[in-house]
């Protein structure tokens, strides 16, 4: 099959990202175009959930660690009929719907957070709890460079491997990038793949933006019997607009009119 | 009391299997019995309080109820954000009990001592917050722990503390427990060391001061109209807690009379003076060191009242 309805689905809710940035005159846009690819297949192919329904108790658990990115969550569900689109203009705003850190006050978001490492160990807690209750829900984690700076993240990897958690899914979005500068110049997450092998998960390195790629590794879960999946993926931070790309400057960017429009522009229609 | 509270969380569990136990593996011959009879709902996850606690978090939102069990600071100030932004903020069904409140460890030092707890945990929004006084509270308040939908913070004795109270006890969350009459002046105290407080307590009244004496096993919510009432019908109110000065039972019961205007009243807080406990000894040791024996509170009632 084609993979042109990744692209329109990515390319929307990288503008409404933009947009929304550019409303709440608020940062982190680029930590949301690195995730838009992934967030885009999981939204239209992967993920089990039923905006009719959002409380379903055989729906997939999908968890974003990394709420900063909270806004290209909330662009997928309003996309797909969670909540008004509307409300994408009161981001970051007062008396808002869409608060900036990702929240559970939002209809079809699972679970809040916004403080790095706190989504793989609650994650660990549900995907225990699913596989008791004999459910087929995958939980899936998407987590930041910076969440694996965090020790509770690897608390919870060594635990989701002693456990055999295979109904749970961490993806990493790669994208080099964290709050003050390039990874490799603050905490070398270099050998991160084989270091999670090591520690008992099955593990895949893909290009977060080949929509082909990623479709692949999330279609064939788990990827090993009896393990946690791993999945590195490959991003820039940025990813889609030029002037925003692997900079990281855009960990904080504002959003000005003009820029909004530039990047727009960008993605075109 | 720790044998008395794990006696009653297997049998409670045995009844409701909803119940899991998740440990960081603290908890040597104590923990064995549930995890013998309940393997799949017993977790370790190692020395790992953050993942402990998120971990239950996750258990606690998929119909379960978790607790989370540990001494000291171990499962609260090790992993306070968990606390804070996975089990209160979701307000999911987690349980966090620790074993030995207060300096129950007194000789093992300082980073076994916890006497911040109350005051941290009831900052936050969500969480009830418990600390029975002697056998018959902690069972009681296991029961009402597990009986609680949403976060519960559990501080357990570590040895057989003796019974404070005279017969069989009406627990209900949040409502205080008057262990002995009295109009002269109220005894408002948390916990185990309850008993210095009846020591004291028995010994003024041989010589005529008749004090009410109050077990607040609940800090939050705390029983506001047992504290109204004792300001205006006693005059007088100490609060004594194995815990710093700051922002325990002791501030706890001073914001409920400011609140309510009930200021008219003579009012001692005694817990540790804002300090860590870094002398060598035992529980009862320290207490006394500090004033914090029953001698101790004997001389404040007497301070109070003027005699």
């Amino acid at each position: 099959m084609g993979y042109g309805k990744y692209k329109e689905f990515a390319d929307k809710i990288r503008k409404d990202c933009l947009y929304m940035c550019n409303v709440g005159a608020s940062g982190h846009i680029g930590s949301m175009l690195s995730s838009a690819d992934l967030i885009a297949v999981l939204y239209e192919k992967i993920l089990n959930v039923d905006p009719n329904y959002p409380d379903d108790p055989d729906r997939d658990r999908f968890i974003l660690s990394k709420g900063h990115a909270g806004a290209v969550v909330y662009a997928a569900l309003a996309e797909k009929g969670f909540f008004p689109k509307e409300w994408m203009g009161t981001y970051y705003c007062d008396n808002g719907k869409l608060m900036g850190h990702i929240s559970h006050h939002v209809p079809g978001v699972e679970y809040s957070t916004g403080s790095l490492g706190h989504g793989l160990p609650v994650c660990c807690g549900k995907a225990l709890a699913l596989k008791k209750q004999k459910k087929e829900s995958r939980i899936i984690c998407l987590m930041s460079d910076g969440d694996c700076n965090e020790g509770s993240t690897w608390e919870a990897i060594m635990f989701a491997a002693q456990t055999g958690l295979d109904n749970l899914t961490a993806i990493v979005d790669y994208n080099h990038i964290q709050a003050l500068g390039f990874t490799k110049d603050i905490i070398n997450l270099k050998g991160l793949t084989s270091k999670v092998a090591q520690f008992g998960w099955g593990v895949v390195d893909i290009d977060g933006h080949n929509y082909q790629e990623i479709e692949e590794a999330l279609s064939h879960l788990p990827l090993e019997k009896g393990k946690p999946t791993f999945i590195v993926a490959h991003t820039v931070k940025g990813k889609g607009v030029s002037f925003l790309e692997n900079t990281v400057a855009s960990h904080y960017a504002h959003i000005s009119d003009e820029l909004l429009e530039k990047a727009l522009q960008e993605i075109g229609d | 009391m720790r044998k008395a509270f794990n006696k009653t969380l297997l049998e409670i569990a045995r009844e409701d299997s909803r119940i899991n136990l998740v440990l960081a593996d603290i908890g040597y011959g104590e923990i064995e019995p549930f995890a013998n009879e309940f393997p799949n709902r017993y977790y370790n996850v190692g020395v790992a309080e953050q993942n402990m606690t998120g971990v239950a978090c996750g258990l606690g939102m998929e119909g379960n109820i978790a607790v989370t069990y540990s001494i000291a600071n171990f499962p609260t100030l090790r992993c306070l954000e968990q606390i804070r932004n996975d089990v209160c903020y979701h307000d999911a069904n987690v349980k966090i009990v620790i074993i030995g409140g207060g300096v129950s460890y007194g000789p093992l030092g300082v980073s076994h001592h916890s006497t911040e707890d109350l005051a941290i945990m009831r900052a936050l929004p969500n969480i009830v917050v418990m600390a029975p006084c002697d056998i018959p509270e902690a069972i009681a308040a296991t029961h009402a722990m597990i009986e609680h939908d949403g976060p519960v913070y559990y501080r357990c004795g570590y040895k057989n503390e003796p019974n404070i109270h005279n017969g069989a006890i009406d627990f209900k969350l949040g409502k205080a427990i008057t262990v002995e009459e009295g109009d002269d002046l109220t005894l408002f105290f948390v916990g185990p060391i309850g008993i210095e407080a009846k020591k004291a307590a028995e010994a003024a009244r041989k010589r005529g001061i008749k004090t009410r004496l109050v077990s607040m096993h609940t800090i939050k919510p705390i029983d506001r109209e047992a504290i109204v009432a004792a300001a205006r019908e006693t005059g007088k109110i100490i609060t004594v807690e194995e815990h710093n000065l700051s922002g325990g039972l002791g501030s706890a019961v001073a914001e409920v009379l400011a609140d309510e205007g009930a200021l008219d009243v003579k009012f001692k807080r005694m817990a540790f003076p804002d300090i860590y406990v870094g002398e060598v000894g035992s529980q009862e040791w320290l207490r006394s060191l500090y004033n914090l024996d029953a001698a101790g509170i004997e001389k404040e009632i007497y301070a109070i009242c003027g005699v």
